[in-house]
């Protein structure tokens, strides 16, 4: 018994809140936004007027069952309940009399009573329960009005009930509703207002999501959730609880991806604190790293580098890679605040702030001047062989800058037979060759030493076969060496593919608040592979397999793929491959879903656009080349459940715009859209790097 | 949704483990638990663990791990939530979460834990509710006396009359035997405050983060009403003003829904009925601006002489705080350069204590007087570091891993905002004569107030 009764607000109220929410519109005025909470029912203060006495009398009344029996009395009573009611008397002491005068066929008494039931019960939860019952037969009355009544009865009943767990399971539950209209949707943001305001974390969180989701078309709403949250997440990211703490900074940084200068002003907040677990700071400094601004930047670096001597290896070497990945944007005092660091001459820090110049100056071209002259001495320091590989690279690339470049790497092939890792001979070789090209008189003699050993006492076929290349390459002559090997020496460009700054909120916003965050998109992206291989077993093609048979879609699997909810996210297949003749044939077959055209100036690298789509998983089936006018490039996409997207983009230079065709095989709009606002992205990313 | 909920002691022994759908695996997960958390690189987080289509979700309470495991994708601050309010409920049952007394209850536990959680989906947590349900009485280890003052814990100390509760006064079931109830009507009032600093290597102050909580624990009976006053001049955030003095200032106050502040905005008094067992009343943050002084100076210098390796490290720590208050528990962490082998110490009274620990100086001092100032000289030996004899670095600089200083202390009757209660009245009468004690404390304390050096 005890438990049925628990289990009964959580039940009914998602019930409640599920039929609730049609009808909304016709039961309020849409009230405006911001308004937070003026949808609910206010209980006004009752001033207690020595009521009991009238009560105590209309209790008797309500009870007596010869007013009971005759319908206009009974109904006189009732009216005298409502009266006082509006007076402001307190009549929430007949409750249980007034669910009993719910159960009758006269529809005038009914509403009376449900107008009652509706302002007190919020007071008398319990009981207000018991009149669910009487409302729940009324729903599947014969007459409408009845049906009518007691529906919109039901959805004015407030209850307060619900405890936390119950909360969050309905924040939970509504976000399967898709509102109907805009009026609607800010309707159902104001009576959830007061979630977020919750003590709960989980209640919070959980509405902050509904929110997001809710307001998928509203990004200043989307962007004003998320002011308001910041002041739970931060408190949850200084918790005592390091569990709560480390889920609040995932959330963080998820955050920061679509408003980078969202906590910027919140720096102090994410210094880490000596006793920290490890995995706490490293989150930490990944926050760090995206909230710096112009504001902050000294003060935050100058944190960074505290923790570049921290006694933990790990963790320096991670603040240190932070600190790289700020100069891709704050050049100069990084590149300063690294170079101090190799003054220290420990191992673990100057291998590490070798490779993150070797990254920063294929990325930002003008700090190579600076990166050269500290380079000098940095050899005594290390020892490992991804530190080795960066410094031989570096010196093979912009040698010509540093002036003991040759006596350097002279060092490295002298030690060459004891050298351990093939690969930092691999790299020796390259860059020998490369540095030959520029000095040719210093690098001669040992390039011919290096070869010689590599080709006649190497054991490791890979660098012999490496040497072998470069030794015939060199027979054919130096021109022809030098159209091999001198290939760009920065390319600023791949900086801003790998990390497409401001990512929408609505690509994670159906993230938030679950375990993706936590565990990070990739670990996230490997953990369902397995398992949804585990759930389907093997019985669905691999992904792959569908488009080198002919038709994409087996008919067997025609009827899963319809099974899949328009959830409206979009997982582009990667190493999708389609015959330029399937392609042909499916691109005139279909019709035009989507087309719109995008802002589009001047002269650019189709390859670079080519490079920027392939990390997108969009395949490029065929494109004009440079130059050409128009220009014309016809692209193909599938995402996991099999939707075929075919694009072309036709650029007119007269127009300075690039015209977007879409057609689709199956007619599937969230998806469309979702597809359509990837390629904006790419394009528009492309287009600030040109300008 | 839940899978499994067990608990483990630190050891990884399971003490209680309980399947609610049958789902997944058998009782070795727990095993496998244990496994993957030892196993894990350094830089992975344990939080949120997977084995095969099964996510592991983990928190550490009281030396035990309490972990849940489920298949879906769920919201993790909800299960969070959810573990740390199962370790207070098993603290209001128990008296306390230890693996002692868990193992002695595991009856209650599995009793509890089957009301609380129902086919995996959470049914209720409130303790109120729950009294209802619980049949089994807590076992507790020995029965309560007044004269046991060794252990330390969080709630009991001095009362409005000046009497001293023992710490463990509190450490006590919430559902004690039904028959001895009017003795134990009793309720403790905690104001703690948690308390991070950050200061330069110049002695500016970097960063000030004080986290504080107002803690009830209440064995009377449920919904007897009880106002608590806090300090008039209370303001929340930057621009409100009260009384006339600087104030008593937090950034943002959060309140328990079971609050009623209806005199809050008048008379700063927060009206409650609280259900028996534990609560958090109020929650406020405070950052950047304290209104006293910070409880401690450090004033490091460092020797360095970087041929003979001979590293000499003088601490000269000052307790800022008021004459007649103490700090309790002090103590000095500091990380020195690898490879440090000996240690010669002078330090200014007997009653301190300073060794070597896990390449690091740890400093203990048990009591530090207010306005009070204690030295230590250290000197120890630091290896020379294998290669050619570095140049271009200046010898008078401190050797790499030295610092930053961090401390650890406990202030008792001691708020670093400025918060007090004034007063605890309760609205309840006994039937029987015993008045019911009200003890009230205020703590900070902090693991984290770090100078650089």
């Amino acid at each position: 018994m005890s438990q049925k009764k628990r289990q009964k607000p959580v039940v009914w109220v998602e019930q409640i809140l599920l039929k609730m929410l049609p009808h909304q519109d016709e039961e309020e005025p849409a009230s405006y936004r911001g308004s937070s909470g003026s949808c609910l029912v206010t209980i006004r203060k009752m001033p207690y007027l020595g009521s009991e006495d009238v009560v105590k009398e209309l209790k008797k009344a309500l009870c007596n069952p010869h007013i009971q029996a005759d319908r206009l009395r009974y109904r006189n009573v009732i009216q005298r309940v409502i009266r006082y009611m509006t007076q402001g008397l307190d009549m929430s002491g007949v409750f249980m009399e007034m669910v009993k005068a719910s159960a009758t066929v006269d529809i005038v008494q009914k509403k009376l009573v449900y107008l009652y039931m509706c302002t007190y019960a919020p007071l008398k939860p319990d009981l207000a329960l018991l009149a669910i019952n009487t409302l729940c037969k009324d729903c599947s009355d014969p007459n409408p009005m009845v049906r009518g009544l007691a529906l919109r009865s039901m959805c004015s009943l407030r209850m307060s009930k619900l405890d936390q767990w119950g909360q969050a399971e309905v924040l939970n539950f509504l976000l399967r509703y898709q509102p109907r209209s805009e009026e609607e949707l800010f309707d159902i943001l104001n009576l959830l207002d007061s979630f977020l305001k919750s003590g709960s974390p989980g209640v919070v969180m959980g509405a902050t999501k509904l929110f997001l989701i809710l307001a998928k078309k509203f990004p200043h709403v989307q962007t004003d959730v998320l002011v308001r949250v910041k002041g739970p997440l931060l408190a949850a990211c200084s918790s005592e609880s390091r569990e709560l703490c480390f889920v609040a900074l995932c959330h963080v940084r998820q955050i920061l991806h679509s408003l980078p200068g969202h906590f910027s002003s919140h720096y102090k907040k994410f210094f880490c604190s000596y006793s920290e677990p490890h995995y706490i700071k490293l989150q930490k400094v990944e926050v760090l790293c995206e909230l710096v601004n112009d504001e902050n930047v000294q003060q935050v670096l100058e944190e960074l580098r505290g923790y570049c001597t921290d006694v933990s290896a790990d963790f320096a070497q991670a603040a240190i890679f932070a600190i790289g990945s700020i100069a891709r944007t704050y050049t100069d005092q990084c590149v300063q605040i690294l170079t101090e660091l190799l003054g220290l001459r420990q191992e673990h820090i100057t291998t590490v702030v070798v490779q993150t110049f070797r990254d920063l100056v294929w990325l930002c071209p003008q700090c190579t001047e600076a990166v050269c002259q500290a380079l000098p001495g940095c050899e005594e320091n290390i020892q490992d062989s991804e530190g080795k590989q960066a410094l031989i690279w570096l010196l093979g690339v912009h040698g010509e800058r540093i002036p003991n470049a040759p006596y350097v790497l002279e060092d490295f092939v002298e030690n060459v037979k004891s050298e351990t890792f093939p690969a930092v001979k691999m790299e020796l070789l390259t860059a020998l060759l490369r540095l030959f090209l520029s000095r040719p008189a210093e690098c001669q003699d040992m390039l011919g030493r290096l070869l010689y050993y590599c080709i006649e006492e190497e054991k490791d076929m890979a660098v012999r076969d490496r040497g072998l290349f470069y030794y015939r390459l060199l027979l054919v002559g130096i021109d022809e060496v030098k159209r091999i090997l001198c290939s760009p020496k920065s390319d600023p460009t791949l900086g801003l593919l790998e990390d497409p700054a401001e990512r929408p909120v609505n690509s994670w916003a159906s993230d938030f608040n679950t375990l993706v965050p936590v565990y990070g998109k990739s670990r996230w992206a490997t953990i369902s592979k397995c398992h949804g291989a585990e759930r389907c077993g093997p019985e669905l093609p691999k992904t792959s397999s569908f488009a080198a048979s002919g038709p994409l879609i087996p008919e067997e699997n025609k009827e899963r793929v319809q099974e899949v909810p328009d959830s409206g996210t979009l997982m582009l297949v990667p190493n999708l491959q389609l015959t330029a003749d399937y392609f042909e044939k499916t691109w005139l077959s279909l019709k035009v879903a989507h087309q719109q055209v995008l802002p589009w100036q001047g002269e650019f690298h189709p390859d670079t656009l080519q490079m920027a789509l392939q990390v997108v998983n969009i395949q490029t089936i065929a494109m004009s080349r440079a130059g050409a006018r128009p220009w014309k490039a016809y692209l193909s996409a599938q995402d996991d459940t099999g939707c075929l997207f075919l694009t072309e983009l036709l650029w007119k230079p007269e127009n300075s715009e690039m015209q977007i065709s879409v057609k689709q095989n199956e007619t599937r709009t969230e998806t469309l859209k979702s597809f359509i606002s990837v390629l904006e992205t790419v394009i528009g990313t492309i287009e600030e790097i040109k300008s | 949704m839940i899978s499994q909920f067990f608990i483990l002691s630190s050891k990884g022994d399971p003490l209680i483990y309980k399947d609610f759908r049958g789902d997944s695996g058998g009782r070795d997960v727990a095993e496998l638990f244990y496994r993957k958390l030892t196993g894990l690189p350094g830089d992975e987080s344990p939080v949120v663990m997977h084995h095969e289509g099964r996510h592991f979700i983990h928190i550490r309470h009281s030396g035990l791990y309490l972990v849940v495991t489920t298949s879906e994708n769920v919201s993790p601050f909800g299960l969070l939530e959810l573990l740390s309010r199962l370790a207070t409920l098993l603290g209001d049952y128990c008296g306390s979460l230890g693996e002692g007394t868990i193992s002695r209850n595991v009856a209650l536990v599995y009793e509890l834990l089957d009301e609380v959680l129902d086919y995996g989906y959470v049914q209720t947590t409130s303790t109120e509710m729950l009294r209802n349900f619980i049949q089994t009485e807590a076992v507790v280890s020995k029965p309560f006396s007044l004269f046991d003052l060794s252990s330390v814990g969080l709630f009991g100390a001095e009362t409005q009359q000046s009497k001293v509760a023992p710490s463990s006064a509190a450490s006590r079931p919430v559902l004690s035997s039904r028959s001895d109830q009017s003795q134990k009507n009793e309720v403790f009032l905690d104001v703690v405050e948690r308390l991070s600093v950050l200061i330069a290597s110049n002695g500016s102050l970097l960063k000030v983060d004080v986290q504080g909580e107002i803690r009830l624990k209440s064995f009377l009976p449920s919904g007897s009403e009880m106002r608590i006053g806090l300090t008039e001049e209370f303001c929340v955030g930057k621009s409100e003003l009260r009384g006339y003095g600087p104030g008593i200032r937090v950034d943002e106050v959060s309140f328990h829904s079971f609050v009623n502040l209806d005199e809050f905005e008048s008379h700063r008094i927060l009206r409650l009925q609280p259900p028996q067992g534990e609560l958090t009343v109020m929650r406020y943050q405070l950052s950047d601006d304290l209104p006293s002084p910070l409880p401690f100076r450090l004033f490091p210098s460092v020797q360095w002489d970087r041929g003979s390796g001979r590293l000499q490290v003088y601490l000269k720590l000052r307790c800022d705080l008021p004459l007649k208050s103490q700090a309790l528990n002090v103590r000095l962490h500091l990380p020195l350069p690898r490879g440090v082998i000996s240690l010669s110490q002078e330090l200014s009274s007997p009653e301190q204590k300073a060794e070597l620990a896990e390449g690091a100086l740890r400093w203990d001092l048990p009591r530090v007087q207010g306005g009070s100032q204690l030295s230590g000289l250290f000197q120890m030996d630091v290896p020379r570091p294998p290669g050619p004899p570095s140049h271009g670095l200046s010898t008078s600089a401190p050797p790499l891993g030295l610092g930053p200083a961090s401390l650890s202390f406990e202030l008792p009757r001691h708020t670093c905002s400025g918060l007090q209660v004034r007063f605890l009245r309760l609205a309840f009468r006994p039937c029987g004569n015993a008045n019911p004690h009200k003890w009230v404390r205020h703590l900070s304390h902090s693991d984290a107030y770090v100078i650089r050096i």
